[in-house]
This record gives structure tokens, C-alpha cells and sequence, in this order.
């Protein structure tokens, strides 16, 4: 026994060294990531939070004096009378509610044109399938400031569309389009289309179509087979297409810039003008990080919505 | 009607071809840090875009012009002088200028652009940007010299000192000029289109209460102190105001006139040109540019008042070419070298002697040279903190 024991031991301790070597490696290997995302990431969020709980500096800048007046008046503004009075004040929720809605909107159009081309690329055979893939992504190459011009020079008075309506005498005279929110929501949609085709395509394309025929051979018809099956084997696309096409919509900045005509902010505008003519970095802080967690909060929701379908199918 | 449609293509065309240009010498910049491109292409790119951007465009702010160019082409030429850091506007310099003082003192210059000058200030506050030179307006200078930022150069006894117009040296932003040197000069109005308006251009009346035929084809530049002293100037009341009354009745003008106003945007030179608005706040050098292209573009001068300002040459405190910087700030006070700063830019340059030098037609732009009848420019100075932060309200909810 006392044999058997001192090789178990040993063993015991060899293993131990073992472990605390791979421990060792393991952090050496992490040690470069964890000090990028710590540099890149966490730091930078850090000098965010410290200056949205500062005083804001009288040229911009910060004064180094504790301060919730950055979050307060997100919500609230000081009488112009009476500065101990404090009235609620709804410009700022307008924005975001504007944003939300334009986002909500890019998300629900790229969802319905989205699906469509998505399937249709997933059901084609497998060696032209590189080529829509490829297709898709051309858009790509070129920088979204010139596509965005591009978008401007098509939908202005005296664009391409309107140009050609009158031509073709469908109208008399232009319709606006250009510098309103119809404007910015296309420019949004137009943007990001190609997020929520990319995740859609790539669940679509694993979906095994035998379910689909056995489904047709139990008298499903056309819109059942969507529903009861093509839909649920695509939601962690729909899904994912949805958080990838929400959020970059959410902080857009070039697209209501240029297409919306700087005339109604969204949140990313309103985020720049604290750091430029307002002179107001701490509210600009505290502005980016209520969008983050704004932010958060979906993705949150999706990680909870992706665990359920876990526990369902496992 | 087919010629009109190639006409477009062809538009479209060069726009997309400006842009790409634009994007690849953005490019170039950033891998190799100084420009090689020749300058030719320099040139081209700057009135193939002139259409595009303004003094003070939005997007052009990391396009980075260099004028070393040829220099860089050609070898031979060294730099014994050292070298200079010029952070500019965009589209503001002449070429022609920096490589006449690369040659006079053998100085390597490097020119980088801003928008606006809240964004410069930025940049320069968050420290060590190593530049040497930057052109503020006149309320940044008074606000840059309060915050200790600026080199007290003593301009004032440099040897072309003498050439400054009397009126720009007892100025409220540096009395004196001990420390910054006067650049271009000008006014912001606006520019109307007289071929859809007839009538008389010269009220603020068009901007906020505008006739019909000009309603929803106005622009405004995304400007809040520009902006809010135009609507202050239209009720007859004072600049810088914190009274709650007054404020409020800008607040209901502004909120009322908003629907007037399509869009709000610095590029002021192709809103007009492209025909997108028919009217648009704009700086005066802007407007001779438009009326260049547009004959029956017109520059106001309306009667309630307009701003004047002064964009200035000073020298940041921690200059790494500290002296260098002082040769610069000589050099452009010579009325010669004034003159081609103002012919590229189109605005006047407060160098006395410097006219003989000019293009012609600045001499004679109605946009340069005010009318007798016309109010004198009103230089407005930087707000107090808690003016600003009312006027922050105001504009927050104007842009809801």
C-alpha cells in the first residue's frame, strides 16, 4: 500500500506542477489579447465614465470636480429663471426615440428584402452560390461616404429618379425625398442591408431541405413550411442580422449627416456636437454610455432569447 | 433631353472620380505620413473638389494636403531651415504660398486641416498634436489666450509689422497683436439665388420669415453661434444675451423658422451650386466662389446686421519649431505674400499694400468690397459659460 501511495504522490505533485504550468502558459498565450482588449477596450471606457461624472470645462475640457450634471441633464433642464428649479425637459428622448424608430425601421425593411435574397442564395447550387456571396459583399469596396454621395446624387431634385419620373411623365414635378427622414431610413437600409444578408445566409444555407420536403409530404402547405420550419431553423440568423443591423443604425452618424441634412439629429450627432460647438464632453460621455447600455440591453435580450433555444432543442 | 442625361452621367462620373481621388490621396497620406503626390494632382484635386467643399467642409477634415510635393519629387532640394506644422482650414491655403516660403528660408512645411474651429481646440487641448501653427478665429484666439495656450510671439515688432490696416491692431481678441497676425478677414451673411427671388436680398426677413418661392430651400450652416446671432440680429436684440425673456422669443423664432430651413450644412458652396437651396448662410469669400458659377448668385448684406470675423496666425505655446513659426507669421504680414493667400481664398486680408498684388476681380467683388450703405460687421466675442450652456438648450431643442 505505502508503495502504491508515494507514486500516487508524486503523481499527485507532478500533476500539480503540470497544471500550474498550462495555468502559466494558458495566461502567457491570453496575455496579449487581455492587453489589447484592456488598452483598446476597457481603458478608453474608463476615461468615459471618470469624465461623464465630471464638470464640463468653460472651453471644453473637463473641470476635476465630481459631477452628476451630465446625466441629470439628459432628462432635466435648469429653469432659465430660477437656476435651483429643474423642469423636465424631453429633447434628448426625442432624439433617442428617433433614432430608435429609424433603426427599428432599417432593421424590419433589411429583415423583409433581406430574408427573400438570403433564401434565394441559399437554394442555388452550391458552385454559383461564391458568386452571390461575392456579390453581396461588393458594395464593400467602396467607402460608405462616396455610397452615401452616390445615394444623394440618386434621390435629389434633380436627381436620377426624379429626373426620370418627369421623363417618363409619371409626375410634374420632384418629389422630396432628399434631407427627410424617408432620406436617412433608405440611407440606413441601404447600409447595412448587407449585415443582415451575410448571418441569414449563412443559417438558410445549413438548414437541411429534406425537413422542408417531409414537411410538404405531410401536407403542409407553402406558408406552413415557412413558418413552422424554414423560420425556426433561421432564427439565430434573423436573430443575429437583426443586433448586427440595429446597433450600427442606433449610432449612425454619416447617413443623417449627409442624407438627413444635419436638420433632425440622431444619437451619434447629437454625441459629436457635445465635443465640438456645445462644449460639453462630460454630457457627450454620459451620452455614450446611455447608448451602450441602451445597447446592452439587446444584447442581453438576444443572449437570452439564443439560451432558450438552447434549452428547447437540448 | 438625351444630352441632359449624359450630362448627368457625366456629372456623376466626375463626382465619383473627385471622391475616389479624394479617398486615395487620403489614403496615400496615411501610409506614407508626408504626401508624394506631384503637384498637378494636388491642383486637380483641389478644383475638381472645390465644387464638393467649402473653406470649412465636414467631410474634408483628415484630407491632408501637403505642399512639399514637388520638392519630394525633386531630390536635390534640402531643408536646412528645419521644419513647420501648420494646422489649418480646409481649403484655405494657397499652395503657391507654402512653397514660396519653402524656397525663401528652406523649411519643410506640413499643412493639415480642420472644420471648425470648436474642433481644432479639441485637438490642440488634448495635447502634444506637434503642431507649430494654427489659425483661429477671433473668438478662439480670446479664448485660446485665456486658456495659456498660445506663444507670445511679438508680432508687433517683427519687421513687416508695419504693413498690418491700422484698424486690425487694437483688436478686442489680441490688443496689440502680441501674439497672432492677421490671416483673412470676412463676413457671414448669406447668398440668395435672384433668378427665384426678386426682390430686395438685404434682410434677415428671407432667412426667417421667408416668401414664398423660397420656403424649404434655405440652408443654414450647422453653426450654433451663427445661427443664434442671426435670429438675435432679426429681433433687434444684443449678442451674448442670457436674458430669459429675450431668449425665449429667439427660442419661438427659431423653432417657428425651422420649417423654412431644409437643410443645415457647412458645405454652403455645393448646396447653392447644386441646386438643393436657393439660399444659404454663407461666408462672403464662399459667395464670390458661387457667383463665379452661378452669375444670379447674390451675397446680402442685410440691413439688421451681420457677423464679422477675422481668422488669425498664432503660435501654439509648445511649438516644436518655435522660430520657425515666427518667420512664418512675418512672412504673410508682406503684402505680397497676403495677396496670394486672399486670391486663392477669395477673402480680404487686412494687409495694407496688398490690393496691387490681388486678382482683379477681387478688386471689384461686390462680396469683398462692401457697399457704402451696408452696417459695419459686427465681431462678436466669446460667451460666458452660462450663456453658452442657454444657448446649448436652445439648440438642442431646435435640432430635436
Amino acid at each position: 500500500m505505502a508503495v502504491a501511495a508515494a507514486p500516487a504522490t508524486e503523481l499527485a505533485r507532478v500533476k500539480a506542477v503540470v497544471g500550474r504550468q498550462t495555468a502559466l502558459r494558458r495566461l502567457a498565450l491570453l496575455a496579449p489579447a487581455l492587453f489589447i482588449v484592456f488598452l483598446f477596450g476597457v481603458c478608453p471606457l474608463f476615461i468615459i465614465l471618470i469624465y461623464s461624472f465630471l464638470e464640463s470645462g468653460a472651453y471644453g475640457g473637463v473641470d476635476w470636480v465630481f459631477s452628476t450634471d451630465a446625466y441629470v441633464s439628459f432628462l432635466f433642464t435648469r429653469d432659465m429663471f430660477d437656476p435651483s428649479v429643474m423642469s423636465f425637459n424631453s429633447s434628448n428622448l426625442e432624439i433617442f426615440w428617433r433614432s430608435f424608430l429609424l433603426a427599428l425601421f432599417a432593421t424590419a425593411a433589411s429583415l423583409l428584402i433581406g430574408f427573400p435574397t438570403a433564401y434565394f442564395m441559399a437554394t442555388r447550387p452550391r458552385s454559383t452560390r461564391t458568386l452571390w456571396l461575392f456579390l453581396i459583399t461588393l458594395p464593400f469596396w467602396t467607402n460608405l461616404l462616396v455610397r452615401t454621395f452616390a445615394m444623394m446624387l440618386l434621390i435629389r431634385d434633380e436627381g436620377f429618379i426624379n429626373d426620370g419620373l418627369i421623363w417618363f411623365g409619371v409626375i410634374d414635378r420632384p418629389i422630396v425625398m432628399l434631407y427627410t427622414d424617408f432620406a436617412v431610413a433608405l440611407g440606413l437600409l441601404y447600409s447595412f442591408l448587407p449585415f443582415m444578408i451575410l448571418p441569414l445566409y449563412a443559417s438558410l444555407e445549413k438548414i437541411d431541405f429534406r425537413l422542408v420536403e417531409a414537411g410538404f409530404d405531410l401536407y403542409a402547405n407553402r406558408a406552413k413550411v415557412l413558418r413552422r420550419i424554414i423560420i425556426p431553423l433561421a432564427k439565430p440568423g434573423i436573430i443575429a442580422g437583426s443586433i448586427l443591423v440595429f446597433i450600427p443604425a442606433l449610432g449612425a452618424y454619416i447617413t443623417p449627416t449627409l442624407l438627413g441634412g444635419g436638420r433632425d439629429l440622431m444619437i451619434g450627432n447629437l454625441i459629436a456636437l457635445q465635443f465640438g460647438g456645445s462644449r460639453n464632453w462630460p454630457f457627450g460621455s454620459a451620452l455614450a454610455l446611455i447608448l451602450m447600455s441602451v445597447v446592452l440591453v439587446f444584447l442581453m435580450i438576444y443572449a437570452r432569447v439564443s439560451s432558450e433555444r438552447n434549452v428547447q432543442h437540448g | 433631353m438625351d444630352k441632359r442625361w449624359f450630362g448627368r452621367f457625366a456629372c456623376v462620373l466626375t463626382a465619383v472620380a473627385a471622391l475616389t481621388l479624394a479617398a486615395c490621396d487620403e489614403k496615400s497620406e496615411e501610409q506614407s505620413g508626408t504626401s508624394t503626390t506631384t503637384e498637378s494632382t494636388t491642383s486637380e484635386t483641389a478644383s475638381t473638389t472645390e465644387s464638393t467643399t467649402t473653406e470649412s467642409t465636414t467631410g474634408s477634415t483628415t484630407e491632408t494636403t501637403t505642399a512639399e510635393s514637388t520638392e519630394a519629387a525633386a531630390p536635390a532640394q534640402t531643408y536646412e531651415g528645419g521644419e513647420l506644422h501648420i494646422y489649418n482650414w480646409g481649403n484655405y491655403t494657397n499652395p503657391d504660398l507654402i512653397k514660396k516660403f519653402e524656397e525663401t528660408y528652406k523649411i519643410k512645411v506640413t499643412l493639415d486641416d480642420y472644420d471648425t474651429n470648436e474642433t481644432m481646440l479639441a485637438k490642440v487641448k488634448a495635447g502634444a498634436t506637434g503642431y507649430d501653427i494654427v489659425v483661429p478665429g477671433d473668438y478662439m484666439v480670446a479664448i485660446m489666450l485665456k486658456e495659456g495656450m498660445l506663444a507670445e510671439t511679438k508680432p508687433n515688432q517683427m519687421p513687416n509689422f508695419k504693413n498690418v490696416e491700422k484698424q486690425w491692431v487694437d483688436v478686442y481678441w489680441d490688443p496689440g497683436r502680441n501674439y497672432t497676425v492677421p490671416w483673412q478677414w470676412g463676413t457671414t451673411a448669406f447668398t440668395v439665388n435672384t433668378d427665384v427671388y426678386k426682390g430686395d436680398i438685404n434682410t434677415l426677413a428671407l432667412m426667417f420669415d421667408p416668401p414664398a418661392e423660397l420656403q424649404g430651400r434655405i440652408n443654414m450652416l450647422p453653426d450654433m453661434n451663427d445661427v443664434i446671432n442671426a435670429g438675435l440680429r432679426y429681433l433687434g436684440l444684443p449678442r451674448c444675451n442670457k436674458n430669459p425673456e429675450d431668449l425665449k422669443k429667439l427660442n419661438e423664432l427659431l423653432t417657428n423658422s425651422k420649417k423654412y430651413w431644409r437643410t443645415f450644412a457647412y458645405e454652403t458652396i455645393e448646396k447653392l451650386t447644386s441646386g438643393d437651396v436657393d439660399l444659404s448662410q454663407q461666408w462672403n469669400g464662399a459667395s464670390m466662389r458661387v457667383r463665379l458659377q452661378l452669375p444670379a448668385m447674390k451675397y446680402a448684406y442685410p440691413k439688421e446686421g451681420f457677423t464679422g470675423w477675422m481668422d488669425n496666425v498664432a503660435v501654439l505655446k509648445d511649438a516644436p519649431n518655435m522660430e520657425n513659426a515666427k518667420k512664418f507669421q512675418d512672412f504673410i504680414m508682406d503684402p505680397q505674400n497676403a495677396a496670394m493667400i486672399s486670391n486663392f481664398a477669395r477673402y480680404a486680408n487686412g494687409i495694407a499694400g496688398s490690393a496691387q498684388y490681388m486678382d482683379k476681380e477681387m478688386a471689384e467683388a461686390p462680396e469683398i468690397v462692401m457697399p457704402a450703405d451696408a452696417p459695419a460687421p459686427d465681431f462678436v466675442p466669446p460667451c460666458d459659460e452660462d450663456t453658452v450652456k442657454l444657448y446649448n438648450n436652445i439648440w438642442t431643442e431646435l435640432m430635436k
